[in-house]
């Protein structure tokens, strides 16, 4: 299962639109995906568990993905992290 | 055990659990189910319609405090749509075999207090958001939300502020009791609707109404305007006797519902009933209706987003008028405005609508409206003995315009080759008191009069009915509407005319002797309440009638009224 490590830079951190752009983006794709921070893994197409979280700006997060797409499921979503939700 | 005073607004005794409406405090109790599929397909509908009613609230919101603050709303469907919870309650669903109700209760509570115990602002206010989305979602499921009264699934009391007509529309019928509302006079849609199904209701109770709650148990007593809540043993047992002495009382009335209303000295009334569809054909022939005095044409424009056309018209009118064989049908022409209105016909915003252009004010200004509608009772009224009556008259030429228009669509009918009613009677409504001022100009213009005491009252006493804290004054019992009445009829008996009479008034036992007393010819009422007036009529002489209407017409105030006849005639209380 690959996974990949980010750091969250977003001023609101994994909260707000940056969650809904990262749940959104996650939900695209057929493979399951996790996120991790700290001791806590979630479904990362669920609002909700992301949510719950808690990762604010500079948060640690861990993203594993199983399946046909898990490739690029992995890649959008680092993409997404990296470009700080779109807003450069 | 608690009393609340209101208003009697429909006869008899109800015993039942409370179905508070729209209350806001949601009651999720564990159901075992055997059929998890049937309840994940009742969850999926009300995510359907959470999503419809999120997306509106979405846009509402937008156009009124912008994007940001309706934003909300989307995250609130994201929430709606979220795979854990979903997941979740669909496996709770499976495994513990309980109602989706309480699986998406329990299971957004988990989340939201997840959420809040991050302790962080933004995170609590997320716990609201999926206790406000899976509220929303469970009003629908039970059936509180758009349409508050489909939770109702057993005989109940039904406890409500106000209720409106697309509320009452939406209730099942068969499980209604009885009704206790906080506002509302005689009058008011809740009150009418109950004297429709022949059901107790106590109406402008008041504050005190929002003490009751789910379940509590209620006794309605619609002949006292009392409501009790949680009875002790007495005093239940007590209504118990009395709901059974009114039952008997009724069977006895309808047993010989059929038979003439005849005074013991011989002058005969006739009994009739109001109706509003077709639907009401057999209720009105089985409690012994000796046809109709109303028939309210305005179901034929509601539930649809275009205007009836001429031939729907006429079958409908024609198979109401043909089912009274020759006892006569009085259909009413179109009457909206006011309270009433339909979408589709465009109004104009006006700052007093029962002042404004309502009832036949707007037919005589469209006739685009108002032309199909004669042309399909001129030609449903061949063969039968269906009149024409119409709304909101106020002067004698409203009835001239009126009839010129009517001529004008004979004139054409029969150019076109329709066969159509030559004799049909012409009436009008006197619910304006200008009208009832001018009865003796009017009677030379029309062949008969009927009394719409229901707006005669409000306009006369400068009262708005739905407006509880002056709804007690619109009565028709109130000595300047009893004088209007003495008017009118009198004015149509010195033409050799006839006046029924179709408001609530007809049907309420306290009027009956007054009305029959000052000469009324024809009392139109809601079916349930034609057994009882034909009773009542039964055992009072047209010479005490008389007597009282003389003495009643001299007394000052509408709780006079009421007492004087309540002594002189005892029958007119119940049970």
């Amino acid at each position: 299962m690959p996974e990949i490590d980010l750091t969250v830079n977003h001023e609101v951190g994994l909260h707000a639109r940056p969650a809904s752009m990262f749940v959104q983006t996650a939900a695209k794709f057929s493979s399951d995906i996790e996120v991790t921070h700290g001791e806590k893994t979630v479904n990362a197409k669920s609002i909700l568990a992301v949510l719950t979280l808690g990762a604010h700006k500079g948060a640690k997060i861990q993203i594993k993905a199983e399946g046909d797409d898990e490739e690029q499921a992995l890649q959008a979503l680092e993409e997404l992290v990296l470009s700080n939700f779109g807003e450069g | 055990m608690k009393e609340i005073v209101g208003i009697p607004a429909s006869y008899g005794i109800a015993i039942g659990p409370a179905f508070v409406f729209g209350h806001d405090e949601l009651e999720i109790g564990i159901i075992t189910i055997d059929d998890p599929d049937a309840e994940w397909q009742r969850f999926e509908a009300a995510r359907d319609e959470s999503r419809r009613q999120l997306d509106e609230a979405y846009l509402v919101t937008k156009e009124d405090c912008g994007e940001e603050a309706a934003e909300i709303f989307n995250a609130q469907k994201m929430m709606l749509d979220d795979p854990e919870l979903i997941n979740t309650v669909k496996r709770r669903l499976e495994d513990e075999l309980i109602n989706v109700e309480s699986a998406l209760y329990e299971t957004a509570e988990i989340f939201a207090k997840q959420l809040e115990a991050i302790e962080d602002e933004y995170l609590s206010a997320r716990a609201v958001d999926i206790r406000d989305v899976s509220s929303r979602c469970l009003r629908n499921l039970l059936g509180l939300h758009d349409a508050p009264g489909a939770g109702l699934d057993k005989p109940s009391v039904i406890v409500a502020q106000d209720l409106t007509p697309s509320d009452t529309v939406l209730l099942n019928k068969d499980f209604v009791l009885g009704f206790c509302t906080a506002e509302g006079g005689s009058t008011s849609h809740t009150a009418i609707l109950a004297r429709g199904l022949g059901i107790p209701a106590v109406v402008g109770a008041g504050d005190l109404v929002h003490q009751i709650d789910q379940e509590d148990v209620l006794v309605v007593d619609g002949d006292a305007g009392k409501v009790i809540i949680n009875p002790d043993q007495a005093s239940l047992q007590h209504f118990q006797i009395r709901q059974t002495d009114f039952l008997e009382v009724q069977a006895e009335a309808e047993s010989i519902s059929h038979k003439p209303a005849v005074t013991t000295d011989g002058h005969q009334v006739e009994v009739v009933a109001n109706i509003g569809s077709e639907k009401g054909i057999e209720p009105a022939l089985e409690a012994g209706a000796e046809g109709v005095g109303l028939l309210r044409s305005e179901f034929l424009y509601l539930e649809r987003d275009s205007l009836p056309t001429e031939e729907e018209q006429y079958q409908k009118y024609k198979t109401i008028a043909d089912a009274f064989g020759d006892k006569p049908v009085i259909l009413r022409t179109l009457d909206i405005g006011g309270d009433k209105d339909i979408p589709y016909i465009e109004m104009p915003p006006e700052a007093n609508p029962f002042l404004g252009v309502r009832a036949i004010r707007l037919c005589l200004e469209r006739p685009e409206i108002f032309k199909p509608q004669l042309r399909a009772a001129l030609r449903a009224g061949y063969g039968n003995n269906l009149k024409l009556m119409f709304p909101m008259i106020g002067s004698v030429d409203d009835v001239l315009r009126t009839r010129d228009v009517l001529e004008e669509c004979r004139t054409e009918l029969k150019d076109e080759g329709y066969q159509v009613a030559d004799m049909m009677e012409i009436g009008i409504m006197i619910e304006i008191p200008s009208a009832a001022i001018i009865a003796d100009q009017l009677a030379e213009v029309v062949d008969f009069f009927s009394i719409g005491t229901n707006d005669l009252s409000q306009y006369t006493m400068a009262a708005d009915r739905t407006n509880a804290h002056v709804a007690p004054l619109a009565s028709g019992f109130q000595p300047a509407v009893f004088r209007l009445i003495k008017t009118v009829i009198d004015a149509a008996h010195d033409k050799g005319k006839w006046v029924g009479l179709c408001g609530e008034m007809a049907g309420e036992l306290l009027a009956i002797p007054i009305l029959l007393g000052l000469g009324l010819d024809e009392f139109s009422m809601n079916p349930p309440a034609i057994p009882f007036a034909k009773r009542l009529i039964r055992t009072i002489s047209l010479e005490h009638a008389r007597q009282i209407a003389k003495t009643a017409l001299h007394l000052k105030s509408d709780q006079e009224i009421r007492e004087y006849i309540q002594s002189e005639v005892p029958e007119v209380n119940l049970g």
